[in-house]
C-alpha cells in the first residue's frame, strides 16, 4: 500500500519547490566572491593614464566598487543616483570602467558628472573576469579587511541601497551590535 | 582530412584555430564547449557571440599556454563565476547526487525487476489468455 | 468584431466543456443515462466553438488586424501569408488556443470511436477530457486571452520572431501538440478505470491504439523540432538537452514505456499498476513541460515570454490534475492484482526491463532538468547541467536497453527456450558485430571505440527487427502472413536502429571548421572543396540579406551549390543565419555565414555531418511502425461492433 503513495508524495514535495522557484530569477548568478577576499588589482586610471588605480586605493576601509561602461544602458539609468549617493555617503565610490573606450568614458563622465573617487580603466576585461563580472552595472561592497560583503547586479537604486547595503554597512561600523 | 570528435554544437564566430598543435586545439575546443556563456545563457562560450564569451575563451587560451591542467582551468572559472559556468557539473558535494543518480537508479531498478520476476516465476503460467 | 466573436466563442466552448466535464462523470457515478448522454454532444459542441475561436484569431492575423494585441506583437504587414497563419500559434496565447483546439478534436474522436465501450466508461473518459479542456480554457480566458484589444491600433506590427518565420514553425507545433495532447486520452482512460475500480485486458485493448497514435505524432513532432533546430539555428546541432527539448522527450519515453506495458496488460493482464502509472506520467510530463516552458522558471532558448503569475496558475492546475490522478492511483492500484506467472526468460521479463530502463532514463532527464532549480531553491547556489552530463546519464540505461531490444522482440510470452532463441539470434548477432566493426573502420577509418559499440547496437536492432517480416515473406503458402501490428512493431524497432546508427556516426565523425574566407577563395574540409564564389546583397519580403554562393566539389567533380544567407529582418533588426545544406542520406554538407572580419572577408562555418539524416529518418520510420500497429484491424472499434474472436473471459466485470 505504501509504495503506491510514493509518486504522490514526490509530486507534493516538488510543488513548493516550484512555487519558490517561480519567484526566483533563473538567469541571475550569485557571486562566489561573497564573504571571500576581494580580488586585488591595479590598473591605469581612467582620467589620468600616468596614475594607477586599484584595490590599494581603498585598502583598510569600507568601499564601493561600481562596474560601468558607456555602452551599458543600465549604467546610464543608475548614474544620477550614483551622483546623489556619492554626495550623501561617506563610503568612497570607486569605478571600474569595463571594456570601454577611454575617450568615450572620459567624455561621458565630463558630460554627466563623475561620482567616483577614481575610476580604473579595464580595457581588456581581465580584471572584470577576476571579479566575476558578467553584466554591467554591478556594484560591490568591500569591507576594511578586503572581504566582499555584497554584490548587486543591475542599476543601483535608493531602495536597494537601503535594503541591502545600509544594513551591512551599519553592521560593519558596529552601530548595530 | 582531420577527424574531430565534435560535441554536437557549432563553432563560435571568431574562434577558428587557436592552437597549431591539434591536441591542444582539441583540448581547447572541448573545454570551451563545456563552459556556459553568462550573457547568452543558452550557449556555450564556443558558440556565443557575446564579448564576454570571447574574453573567457581568451583567458582559457592563456591558461592553457601557461600549462594549466583542465581542472585548474575549470577551478579558475568557478572561483570567479560559480558552478553555473560549467555545463558538466563537477563532482563536488552538492552535485554528487547528479553523478550518483544513474547508478543508484539502475540499482533500484535492478532490485525491482528481480523482485517482480522472482515473484512471478513462482506462479503458474497456465491461464486462459491466448 | 471578429475578435469579440472569437472571445465569445471561447466562453461558449468553456460552458459546454463544463457540461461535458461534470455531467457525464456525475452520470457514471449515479448510473444516470441522461447525464452520461450529454458527453458526446457537449464534446462536439465545444469543439465547434473552439474551431470558431481559432478561425477568428486566424482571420485577425490574415486581415492584419493590429487592434488585437497578440496580432500586433507577432505579425507585420509584410509578413508572408503562410507565416501570418502559423503566427497564430507562434507565441504563448495562440499556442494555448492551438492546444485547446487539438484537445477538442481528440475528444470528438474519442466520442466517435468509443461506441463499443460501456457507456459509463466512455462517459468517464469524455468527462475527464472535458475537465482538462475546462482547465486550459480557464487559463486562457483568465490569464492569456489572445483576443485582447490594443487601442489605438498601431499601423504595423512588431513582426513574428524571425526564427519562427519558417515552414518548420508551420508544422512542428501542431504535430508536437497532437502528440502531447493525445496522451491526455490515455490519461483519461486511466482515470476512468480508476474511478470505476476496474482495469482489465479489455481496457488495455481500448487504450492501446489511442496511445500509439499519440506516440507516433509525438515522435514525428520531436523529430521535426530537432530537424528544424538543425537547419534554422545555423550551428548544425540537432539536440541540445535544453529544458524544453527535455520536456518533450520525457513524455515520449514514458509513452514508449506505456505502449509496451499496455501490451503486457492486454496479453496477460499483468503490469496493471505500471501501466496506470505510466499513463498518468506521460500526460503529467506533458503538463509539466507546458509549465516549464511558460512560467519562466528555467532558462531556455525555447521558452515563451515568461510570467510568474501564469506560472502559478499552471502549477495549480498541474497540482490538481496530477495530484488527483496520483491520489486515485494510491487508492485503486493496490487492489489490481493478477495470478498470472511468467518465467525469467520470457517476453514479460524483457518488457519489465524495458519499462524499468525507460523510466530510469526519463527520471534521470527530469532530475537533470530540475537540478538547477532544486539547487537554487535549496540555497545551494546556481549550477548548470548540460549536454556533458545528459549524454552520459542517458547512455547508462539506454545502452543495455538497445541490446535487450533485440532479444526481447523474439522471446515468447510466459516462457522461452533459450536454445531456440539463441539459434534465431545467432545470425543477426554475427551480422551486427561484423557490420558494426566494418562501417566505422572501412568508411571512416576508425576501428573500435564508442562509435563501434553504437554501430553494433544499431545493426543488431535492425537485423533482429527484420527477422519476422523476412520470415513472413518467405513463408510457405497457406500460412498466415505477419499481422499489421507485428509488422508495425518490427518497423518501429527498425527505425530505432536507423536512429542509433545516425547518432553514433555523426557524433563520432562530424567535422566542423571555422574559416576565414574571401570571395574567390576555396577551402578543403573532410575531402570536399568549398569555393566561395561570391557574396551579394539581396532583398527578401521582410528582410535584407547577404548571400554567399558556395560551390562544392569532390576530387574536382561538381557536387552541388549552396546559398547560405545572413539575414537582417527589417522590423526587429535581428540578424539571422540561414545555413546552406546539401543533404543526402550518407552525409550533409553544411555551410553558414558568420560575421564580417573586415577587408571583405567573412567567417564561414563549414561542417561535414555523416549520416545525420538517419536520425530523423529513423524517427519517421518509428512513427510509420506505430501507424501500422495502430491501424491493425483488431483495434478497429466500429460503432457497436464486438469482435467475434473476443473471448468473453477477456474482461472481468464490466463497469
Amino acid at each position: 500500500m505504501s509504495r503506491f503513495l510514493i509518486p504522490l508524495v514526490l509530486v507534493a514535495v516538488m510543488i513548493p519547490v516550484f512555487v519558490i522557484g517561480l519567484n526566483r530569477d533563473p538567469s541571475e548568478i550569485p557571486s562566489p566572491l561573497l564573504m571571500k577576499p576581494a580580488p586585488e588589482f591595479e590598473l591605469p586610471s581612467l582620467k589620468d593614464p600616468g596614475q594607477n588605480v586599484g584595490s590599494a586605493n581603498y585598502e583598510g576601509r569600507l568601499a564601493l566598487l561600481n562596474v560601468w561602461a558607456t555602452w551599458c544602458v543600465g549604467c546610464r539609468q543608475e548614474h544620477d543616483y550614483l551622483l546623489r549617493l556619492a554626495n550623501e555617503t561617506d563610503i568612497p565610490l570607486y569605478g571600474l570602467n569595463w571594456r570601454d573606450r577611454r575617450e568615450d568614458a572620459v567624455s561621458w563622465l565630463q558630460q554627466l558628472g563623475d561620482p567616483y573617487v577614481a575610476s580604473a580603466y579595464d580595457e581588456d576585461g581581465r580584471v572584470g573576469i577576476d571579479w566575476g563580472v558578467y553584466g554591467a552595472p554591478e556594484t560591490f561592497l568591500i569591507n576594511a579587511e578586503g572581504v566582499v560583503l555584497y554584490k548587486h547586479i543591475s542599476p543601483l537604486t535608493e531602495e536597494v541601497w537601503q535594503k541591502e547595503f545600509q544594513p551591512r554597512i551599519l553592521a560593519e561600523k558596529g552601530i548595530i551590535e | 582530412m582531420i577527424l574531430f570528435l565534435a560535441f554536437g554544437l557549432a563553432n563560435a564566430i571568431d574562434a577558428g584555430k587557436v592552437f597549431d598543435d591539434p591536441e591542444m586545439q582539441a583540448r581547447y575546443e572541448k573545454i570551451v564547449s563545456e563552459v556556459r556563456c553568462l550573457v547568452c545563457q543558452n550557449q556555450t562560450i564556443k558558440d556565443s557571440n557575446a564579448f564576454l564569451a570571447g574574453d573567457l575563451r581568451r583567458e582559457i587560451q592563456r591558461l592553457m599556454e601557461e600549462g594549466r591542467s583542465d581542472a585548474e582551468i575549470y577551478d579558475f572559472l568557478v572561483t570567479r563565476y560559480g558552478d553555473f559556468v560549467l555545463y558538466r557539473p563537477r563532482m563536488s558535494g552538492k552535485t554528487m547526487a547528479l553523478w550518483i543518480a544513474p547508478f543508484l537508479l539502475i540499482a533500484v531498478g535492478g532490485i525491482v525487476a528481480i523482485r517482480v520476476v522472482r515473484g512471478r516465476m513462482a506462479l503458474s503460467v497456465d491461464d486462459d489468455t491466448d | 468584431m471578429i475578435p469579440e466573436i472569437g472571445h465569445f466563442a471561447l466562453i461558449l466552448a468553456l460552458s459546454l466543456a463544463i457540461c461535458q466535464g461534470v455531467m457525464p462523470l456525475l452520470g457514471a457515478h449515479r448510473g444516470d443515462d441522461a447525464l452520461m448522454a450529454v458527453a458526446r454532444p457537449a464534446a462536439r459542441g465545444h469543439c465547434v466553438f473552439v474551431i470558431i475561436a481559432f478561425a477568428c484569431l486566424a482571420w485577425s492575423f490574415l486581415s492584419d488586424d493590429f487592434s488585437v494585441l497578440y496580432v500586433a506583437n507577432h505579425s507585420q504587414l509584410a509578413l508572408p501569408d503562410v507565416y501570418k497563419f502559423s503566427a497564430v500559434w507562434g507565441a504563448h496565447e495562440g499556442s494555448l488556443l492551438l492546444w485547446i483546439l487539438i484537445l477538442s478534436v481528440w475528444t470528438v474522436a474519442v466520442g466517435r470511436y468509443s461506441r463499443s465501450m460501456p457507456e459509463s466508461f466512455s462517459a468517464r473518459v469524455l468527462g475527464v477530457l472535458g475537465l482538462l479542456s475546462c482547465g486550459f480554457m480557464l487559463f486562457t480566458l483568465l490569464t492569456s486571452n489572445p483576443f485582447e484589444r490594443y487601442l489605438p491600433a498601431p499601423q504595423d506590427g512588431a513582426d513574428l520572431n524571425p526564427l519562427l518565420q519558417d515552414p518548420g514553425l508551420a508544422i512542428h507545433p501542431p504535430i508536437l501538440y497532437t502528440g502531447y495532447v493525445g496522451f491526455s486520452v490515455a490519461f483519461a482512460f486511466a482515470v476512468a478505470a480508476m474511478l470505476s475500480g476496474h482495469l482489465d485486458r479489455r481496457w488495455a485493448r481500448w487504450t492501446r491504439p489511442w496511445t500509439t497514435w499519440a506516440w507516433l505524432f509525438l515522435t514525428v513532432g520531436i523529430a521535426l523540432g530537432s530537424w528544424w533546430a538543425y537547419y534554422e539555428l545555423g550551428w548544425g546541432g540537432w539536440w541540445f538537452w535544453d529544458p524544453v527539448e527535455n520536456a518533450s522527450f520525457m513524455p515520449w519515453l514514458a509513452g514508449t514505456a506505456l505502449i509496451h506495458s499496455l501490451a503486457v496488460t492486454e496479453k496477460r493482464g499483468l503490469f496493471k499498476s505500471w501501466t496506470l502509472l505510466l499513463a498518468i506520467s506521460a500526460f503529467s510530463l506533458s503538463l509539466l513541460g507546458t509549465f516549464l516552458v511558460r512560467s519562466g522558471i528555467l532558462v531556455s532558448v525555447h521558452a515563451f515570454a515568461t510570467d510568474p503569475a501564469r506560472g502559478l496558475f499552471i502549477l495549480a492546475f498541474l497540482g490538481i490534475v496530477i495530484g488527483g490522478a496520483l491520489a486515485l492511483y494510491a487508492w485503486r492500484a493496490p487492489a489490481l492484482d493478477s495470478d498470472a506467472g511468467f518465467k525469467p526468460l520470457s517476453r514479460e521479463t524483457f518488457l519489465l526491463l524495458n519499462n524499468v530502463l525507460l523510466v530510469i532514463a526519463a527520471t534521470l532527464i527530469l532530475f537533470g532538468t530540475l537540478a538547477p532549480l532544486i539547487a537554487d531553491v535549496m540555497k545551494a547556489g546556481k549550477i548548470s547541467v548540460g549536454a556533458p552530463w545528459f549524454e552520459i546519464a542517458f547512455a547508462i540505461p539506454m545502452l543495455p536497453l538497445l541490446l535487450l531490444i533485440g532479444v526481447g522482440m523474439h522471446t515468447a510470452w510466459r516462457s522461452q527456450d533459450w536454445p531456440v532463441l539463441a539459434a534465431q539470434l545467432k545470425m543477426p548477432a554475427l551480422f551486427a558485430i561484423i557490420a558494426g566493426l566494418a562501417l566505422p573502420a572501412l568508411v571512416y577509418g576508425r576501428f573500435g571505440g564508442l562509435v563501434t559499440v553504437g554501430a553494433i547496437a544499431a545493426f543488431w536492432i535492425m537485423a533482429v527487427a527484420l527477422i519476422q517480416p523476412l520470415r513472413s515473406l518467405r513463408r510457405p503458402p497457406g500460412t498466415p502472413a505477419i499481422t499489421r501490428a507485428a509488422l508495425g512493431m518490427s518497423i518501429a524497432h527498425l527505425g530505432v536502429g536507423f536512429f542509433v546508427l545516425g547518432v553514433s556516426i555523426v557524433q563520432a565523425f562530424n567535422v566542423e571548421e571555422d574559416l576565414r574566407m574571401t570571395p574567390g577563395q576555396s577551402v578543403e574540409v573532410a575531402g570536399f572543396t568549398f569555393e566561395l564564389r561570391e557574396l551579394r546583397n539581396l532583398q527578401g519580403p521582410n528582410f535584407q540579406a547577404l548571400e554567399g554562393e558556395v560551390e562544392i566539389r569532390k576530387n574536382g567533380k561538381y557536387i552541388g551549390e549552396l546559398r547560405p544567407q545572413k539575414r537582417t529582418y527589417l522590423v526587429q533588426q535581428s540578424p539571422m543565419t540561414e545555413a546552406g545544406i546539401l543533404a543526402s542520406l550518407n552525409r550533409d554538407l553544411f555551410v553558414a555565414l558568420g560575421d564580417p572580419l573586415g577587408d571583405g572577408a567573412w567567417s564561414v562555418r563549414v561542417q561535414y555531418k555523416p549520416m545525420i539524416r538517419l536520425i530523423w529518418l529513423g524517427a519517421l520510420i518509428m512513427a510509420l511502425g506505430g501507424l501500422l500497429a495502430a491501424s491493425d484491424r483488431r483495434y478497429q472499434f466500429a460503432k457497436g461492433a464486438v469482435k467475434s474472436t473476443e473471448k468473453s473471459a477477456l474482461g472481468e466485470k464490466v463497469a
